[in-house]
């Protein structure tokens, strides 16, 4: 009988958001072209652990299965990436998955990532349009700035960055890349650029911007490959020249 | 720190004062040690034209104790802050960041001790000089000490440096900070060159 090849996994595993996690592991069946999600979904077909204990099935984030969502992410071998887009076949193995500790976790590989969607609050990360009545076409865009500018807009709050960052840690209160570079994305924006000088007073108080190290752990993170330390490093030009304008006083406040 | 929103610019005048004046103070530091190559003379004529300076005391305080005092206590608030994590990120960069805190902490020990050594044993009454240097040299412990501590100044400056060129946006692509990593390593070459051939002129 041919020996059935396989495929064994080390999963850092938590019951509740309160107890203490443990490793458990697991091995299942090989199949060509396998992802970590489909290895996940073998487990929750059958969960059966190595030891041949049943189990409960493992808990994690999912959606689009292509990249674009940003929920998949975990920490795989030690590296946080999405798990859609992890291929087994390019993993050293045991594959050890973990959830991005960054974050709190919920359960198992599943964490709780809303802290960067409250960030993107307080950072005003959107183009302000309402109004009591109808503005108008707002200013066009350059073609070439617009490239430029999808190159930010692919962000997709999957938390790589934060997860990468030695500085984003519960020690300290910094905001991470992600908000920052889309304080970049929507104050390059011609009708996002009304409210630049909001969104820099806000990445200019505590656990803004000058709470990157420049690691530049997040840049070579990223899975959608946003330059986020050029658009961190742009930010501190244009806030060091905001500082001097509001400590001066200045008629150039917004432009 | 408190939440008071100064952080922006406590992180700023802490990168500032790490070039100006710590960083300048440092180069002519070495600069002046280099005297010792030249023989015993040279150096002692040149540790007593900076001794002797008019105003000495508040030369020293603005320039080198207070902003010195202040880069060094939120140094170390910014170097535990960090959860460094350059197992899984190893990453050039990441190294440096690393780096970056050990050699402030390592430089924090050395300055403390060196101070100690020959600026509070001056206002005591010592003599600051070539014989007083190599006394301290003489010790194969004490100059294994002074090339470490020397050389992770020289390091934390140089790359203080590239961090000062990106933190205040003077250097923003990465083609720029590239080019500024590069200026940084000529800098901590250069300046290493100096400092260890001042500290093997005592020994």
């Amino acid at each position: 009988m041919n020996e059935q090849k396989t495929v064994r996994f080390i999963v850092t595993r938590q019951d509740t958001a309160d107890s203490a996690p443990y490793n458990e592991e697991f091995e299942i069946p090989y199949r060509p072209n396998m992802n970590v999600i489909s290895a996940l979904m073998e487990i929750r077909r059958n969960p059966v652990n190595k030891k041949g204990e049943k189990t409960t099935p493992i808990t994690w984030d999912m959606n689009c299965l292509e990249e674009v969502c940003g929920a998949c992410s975990m920490n795989i071998n030690g590296k946080p990436r999405q798990s859609c887009t992890a291929l087994v076949d390019q993993l050293e193995q045991p594959i050890r998955l973990a959830p991005m500790n960054t974050f709190p976790v919920t359960r198992d590989l599943q964490v709780d990532r809303s802290r960067m969607f409250d960030t993107l609050k307080r950072v005003k990360a959107w183009v302000p349009i309402d109004g009591t009545y109808d503005l108008g076409p707002g200013p066009r865009m350059p073609e070439r700035k617009r490239q430029w500018a999808y190159e930010l807009s692919k962000c997709m709050t999957c938390g790589v960055c934060l997860e990468a960052c030695p500085n984003v840690n519960s020690k300290s209160d910094f905001i991470g890349a992600q908000p920052l570079s889309q304080v970049r994305l929507f104050n390059a924006h011609p009708t996002g650029a009304m409210n630049r000088d909001e969104r820099l007073e806000t990445i200019m108080s505590d656990g803004g911007l000058e709470g990157c190290g420049n690691s530049q752990n997040c840049v070579q993170s990223c899975p959608k490959g946003i330059p986020l330390t050029t658009s961190i490093a742009a930010l501190n030009r244009e806030a060091t020249v905001h500082s001097f304008r509001r400590f001066f006083g200045s008629d150039h406040a917004v432009d | 720190m408190v939440a008071d929103n100064r952080e922006f610019f406590y992180r700023r005048l802490h990168s500032l004062l790490g070039v100006i004046p710590i960083g300048l103070f440092m180069t002519q530091h070495l600069v002046v040690n280099h005297f010792a190559t030249q023989g015993e003379e040279e150096f002692n004529q040149a540790a007593d034209f900076m001794a002797n300076l008019p105003f000495v005391l508040i030369l020293e305080s603005l320039v080198i104790f207070l902003p010195l005092l202040f880069h060094a206590i939120y140094g170390l608030y910014i170097a535990f802050t960090a959860k460094n994590n350059i197992g899984t990120h190893g990453y050039f960069r990441n190294w440096m960041f690393m780096l970056q805190r050990v050699s402030g902490v390592v430089t924090l020990v050395f300055i403390a001790w060196h101070v100690w050594e020959t600026r509070v044993q001056a206002a005591f009454g010592a003599d600051v000089d070539f014989q007083m240097m190599e006394n301290i040299l003489n010790n194969p412990f004490m100059l294994v000490f002074y090339i470490v501590g020397v050389l992770s100044a020289i390091f934390h400056f140089s790359n203080g440096l590239w961090s000062f060129c990106v933190g205040w946006g003077i250097a923003v692509s990465p083609r720029s900070q590239q080019i500024v990593t590069y200026a940084t390593l000529i800098v901590f070459v250069v300046l290493s060159i100096i400092g260890l051939r001042a500290i093997f002129a005592f020994v």
